[in-house]
C-alpha cells in the first residue's frame, strides 16, 4: 500500500509537469491547428536559462528561496521570447502554407535550437541545484512524499486555475477562445488574429519554462536533449486527453504520468519510453478525439 | 525615408537577437568549480549577424509575396533554367554522358576513402527516394523511416549470423521485411491525419530502436553485430580495396534500379493516385480512390526502399548497432528530401550528394550539421517549399487557336 501511494504521488508529480508541457501543445492546436514539435526545446531552454541564472547567484551567495524565484522569472521570460520570436521565425510565414510545410519547419526548429544550445552550452548533463527547501510540516510524512513534488503539484494547480481564469474571464481569453472556433470570423468581429496566437504561444512557453524549472531542480540534472522526451510524453497527454482542450491535456497528463509510475513501478523500467509510445498508438487507433475531445467531420 | 525605416527594423531585430540569446551564448557556467565564464565576443557577433541575415530574411519574404502575387494574377514565371536544360536535348545528351563517365572512372581517379564516401551518400539517394515516395509524392509525413531501414540492417545482420545468409540472398529478404513492417505497422495508423500520423511514425521508429536496445537475446543490444561479410561475387576472394570498388558498382546499380522504378511508379496509376491523394484527400476519395489501399501501398514502397538500403547499409559498414537508427537519421533522410525537392527524383538525388558530402568534406563545420539541417528545414519551408529542383505540376498546354482541333502536348516533368 504505501508502495502503491509513493508511485501515486511520483507519478502525480510527473503528470503535473507533462499537463504544464501540454497545455502548450493543446493551445496551440487549438488555435492554429499546428504540432509546434519545438515546444520541448523552449521547455529545455527555459531549464537552462534558470540553471545559469541560479549558478551565478549561488556563487554570489544568495539565499535559496530568493535564487529559486529569481531563476524561475528570468527562465519564463527568457522561454515566452524564445516562443515569440519562434512563432514569427518559422511559423507565421507559413499561415497559409500547407500544413506538412508547417510541421516539417517545426521540426527543423527543434533540431535547431537543440543543437543551438548543445554547442553554445555542452553535451554533458549539468548538475542543477536543489533550490527547493524541504518544508518542516511534511517532515513526519517524508518517507512517502518529498518537499519539491508538493512543490510542484501545487504550482500546477496554481497554474491551472490562473490559465482557466485567463481563457474564461479576460478579453484575451475570449478573443483566443473566438480564434480557435473560427479564425476568419474572429478577424471579421474585430479579434487581431496575430496578436492572440503570439499570446497564445507566449502563454504556453511560460508554463512550459516552470515545468522546466520545477522538474530540473527536482531531478538534479539537465542537458540539452530533455526537451526532446518530454515534449514528446506531453504531446501524448495531450492527445490522450483530446487535443485542444485544456481540462482534457491536465487529465490526460496525470492519467499518463501515473499510468509510467506504476507500470515502471510493477513491470518493468526498460520499457517506460515504449509503453508512453504504445499508448499513444492505441488511443490514435481506438479513441482519436481522446478522452474528453470532441471528434469533429473534416471539413471540405 | 525607405532606407532608414529598414535599417531601424534590421537594429531592433538585431538588439532582440542579442538579447535572446544572451545567457545561453554569453555565460557559461562550471558548476562543479562554480566559475562563470562571459564570452562577450559572441554577442557582439550576434548582434552583426542577426543585422545583416534580417536584411535578408525581409527581402526574401518580400520576394515570395510578390512570386506569389504574380501567381495569383496567372502570370507564369518563365521557365527556369534547369528545366530548360532538361528540355533541350542538345544540353542534356552531352551532360548526361558527362555524368556517366564520371560516375563510372570516380572510384579509379579517387582514393578509397572518397569512395567509401559516396556508397554513403548513395545509400542516401536510395533511402531519399523511397521517403520521396512517401512524403513527396503521397504527402504523409513518416518520421520513423528509420526504423524500416533497421529492419533491413538488422535483417542481414541476424540471418548472416544464424545461418551463413550471404548478402545477395539478404538483399529481397530485407526489402520484403521492409515491406512487410510497412505494411504492419502502416495498416492501424494510416487512418490518422497527418500530423498525428508523423508522431506515430516517430514513436514507432523510437519503439523499434529501443526494442532493438534492450531486447538482448535477439539483437545483442547496444554492443550490435560485428563481423557483417560484405556482398560475394560468386565466392571470389577480394581486397578491401576491390570490395569498396565493387560495392560501389553494386550501389550505383541498385540507385539506379530505384530511379528508373520511381520513375515508373510517378507516371502510373497508383502515382498519380497518390499524387492525388496529398493534393485533396476528399476530393481524391469522390473521384473513387481507395485512401486506405492507395496510402499503405505508398507507406509500403518507401519501407521497401529503406529495407534494402537497410541490408547494403549493414553490408558498407560490416557493423551495426542501434545507435545508427536515431530519430536523426530519419529527419536527416527527410532533409534530404525536402532540400532537393519534394516529389522530383532529380532534386532528391542532388539533396543527397549535397548534405551527405559537403559535411564530409568541410570537416571543420561538421559538429554544426544538425544545426544547420535545422536551420535548412525552416529555411526551405519559408521561401522555397518545392525544395531546390521543385516538381512542377503536370499540365497540357494547348496550341494553336482552332477549338475544334486542339493539339495538346504533354509536358513531362523533370
Amino acid at each position: 500500500m504505501e508502495y502503491f501511494l509513493e508511485l501515486l504521488i511520483g507519478g502525480l508529480t510527473r503528470g503535473s509537469i507533462y499537463a504544464l508541457i501540454a497545455l502548450g501543445y493543446t493551445m496551440v492546436y487549438g488555435i492554429i491547428e499546428l504540432i509546434n514539435f519545438a515546444h520541448g526545446e523552449v521547455y529545455m531552454i527555459g531549464a537552462f536559462t534558470a540553471l545559469i541564472v541560479a549558478s551565478i547567484l549561488s556563487i554570489l551567495g544568495w539565499n535559496e528561496i530568493a535564487i529559486l524565484f529569481i531563476a524561475s522569472v528570468v527562465a519564463v521570460v527568457y522561454s515566452m521570447a524564445y516562443g515569440y520570436t519562434l512563432e514569427k521565425v518559422a511559423y507565421k510565414p507559413l499561415r497559409h502554407a500547407p500544413r506538412l510545410s508547417a510541421l516539417i519547419s517545426a521540426i527543423g526548429m527543434s533540431l535547431f535550437l537543440q543543437n543551438y544550445v548543445l554547442l553554445a552550452q555542452t553535451s554533458d548533463f549539468m548538475p542543477f541545484p536543489s533550490l527547493i527547501p524541504d518544508l518542516k510540516f511534511l517532515e513526519p510524512i517524508a518517507y512517502l512524499v518529498s518537499t519539491p513534488e508538493v512543490v510542484i503539484i501545487v504550482t500546477t494547480t496554481i497554474v491551472m486555475v490562473l490559465l482557466t481564469f485567463l481563457i474564461k474571464f479576460t478579453r484575451v481569453g475570449k478573443a483566443m477562445r473566438a480564434t480557435a472556433q473560427d479564425r476568419e470570423m474572429a478577424m471579421l468581429v474585430g479579434v487581431d488574429v496575430d496578436r492572440v496566437i503570439s499570446i497564445t504561444f507566449i502563454v504556453g512557453s511560460a508554463t512550459a519554462a516552470l515545468g522546466g524549472v520545477l522538474i530540473a531542480s527536482h531531478i538534479g540534472q539537465i542537458n540539452f536533449y530533455i526537451g526532446f522526451i518530454a515534449g514528446i510524453k506531453a504531446f501524448v497527454a495531450a492527445v490522450l486527453g483530446g487535443i485542444g482542450s485544456m481540462p482534457g491535456a491536465v487529465l490526460g497528463s496525470l492519467v499518463l504520468g501515473c499510468a509510467e509510475s506504476f507500470f515502471t513501478g510493477f513491470v518493468s523500467s526498460d520499457y517506460e519510453d515504449v509503453f508512453a509510445f504504445v499508448i499513444l498508438v492505441f488511443i490514435l487507433i481506438f479513441r482519436p478525439a481522446g478522452i474528453l475531445g470532441r471528434s469533429d467531420t473534416q471539413k471540405v | 525615408m525607405f532606407a532608414l525605416d529598414e535599417i531601424k527594423k534590421s537594429f531592433l531585430t538585431s538588439i532582440w537577437f542579442m538579447f535572446l540569446t544572451f545567457p545561453i551564448m554569453v555565460i557559461r557556467v562550471n558548476t562543479v568549480e562554480n566559475i562563470v565564464q562571459w564570452r562577450w565576443e559572441r554577442m557582439f557577433l550576434i548582434g552583426i549577424g542577426s543585422f545583416f541575415l534580417s536584411f535578408i530574411w525581409r527581402y526574401l519574404l518580400k520576394r515570395k509575396e510578390r512570386g506569389r502575387k504574380k501567381a495569383d494574377r496567372g502570370e507564369v514565371d518563365r521557365i527556369s533554367w534547369n528545366r530548360r536544360i532538361a528540355r533541350e536535348p542538345r544540353f542534356y545528351i552531352p551532360a548526361l554522358i558527362g555524368v556517366c563517365g564520371f560516375v563510372l572512372a570516380f572510384p579509379f581517379i579517387f582514393s578509397l576513402y572518397q569512395t567509401n564516401i559516396m556508397i554513403t551518400a548513395l545509400i542516401y539517394v536510395i533511402t531519399g527516394l523511397g521517403l520521396n515516395i512517401v512524403v513527396g509524392l503521397a504527402g504523409l509525413l513518416d518520421l520513423g523511416y528509420v526504423a524500416f531501414y533497421a529492419v533491413g540492417a538488422y535483417s542481414y545482420a541476424l540471418l548472416n549470423y544464424h545461418f551463413g545468409l550471404g548478402f545477395w540472398a539478404a538483399l529481397p529478404i530485407g526489402a520484403g521485411l521492409g515491406l512487410i513492417f510497412g505494411v504492419l505497422l502502416g495498416f492501424p495508423v494510416l487512418r490518422l491525419k497527418g500530423d498525428y500520423l508523423a508522431i506515430v511514425t516517430l514513436g514507432f521508429g523510437e519503439i523499434i530502436r529501443l526494442i532493438l536496445e534492450n531486447w538482448n537475446e535477439f539483437s545483442f543490444g547496444p554492443s550490435g553485430i560485428a563481423n557483417i561479410p560484405r556482398p560475394g561475387f560468386f565466392g571470389i576472394e577480394m581486397s578491401l580495396q576491390q570490395a569498396t570498388i565493387y560495392l560501389y558498382f553494386v550501389m550505383i546499380i541498385l540507385a539506379l534500379g530505384t530511379i528508373f522504378v520511381v520513375r515508373r511508379l510517378q507516371d502510373s496509376r497508383i502515382g498519380r493516385a497518390w499524387i492525388a491523394l496529398r493534393e485533396d484527400e476528399v476530393a481524391c476519395q469522390a473521384m473513387g480512390i481507395d485512401k486506405t489501399r492507395t496510402k499503405l501501398s505508398a507507406f509500403a514502397m518507401g519501407a521497401t526502399w529503406a529495407g534494402m538500403a537497410g541490408v547494403v547499409f549493414a553490408a558498407k559498414t560490416t557493423f551495426i548497432n542501434p545507435a545508427s537508427f536515431t530519430l536523426w537519421e530519419s529527419i536527416t533522410i527527410l532533409c534530404v528530401v525536402v532540400l532537393g525537392g519534394m516529389g522530383s527524383v532529380i532534386g532528391v538525388i542532388f539533396g543527397a550528394l549535397t548534405l551527405i558530402l559537403l559535411p564530409e568534406y568541410l570537416r571543420v563545420f561538421s559538429e554544426y550539421r544538425l544545426l544547420v539541417f535545422g536551420a535548412v528545414l525552416v529555411v526551405m519551408m519559408v521561401f522555397r517549399p518545392g525544395g531546390i529542383v521543385s516538381q512542377v505540376r503536370r499540365t497540357y498546354q494547348f496550341k494553336g487557336t482552332a477549338p475544334d482541333k486542339p493539339n495538346a502536348e504533354a509536358v513531362s516533368p523533370g
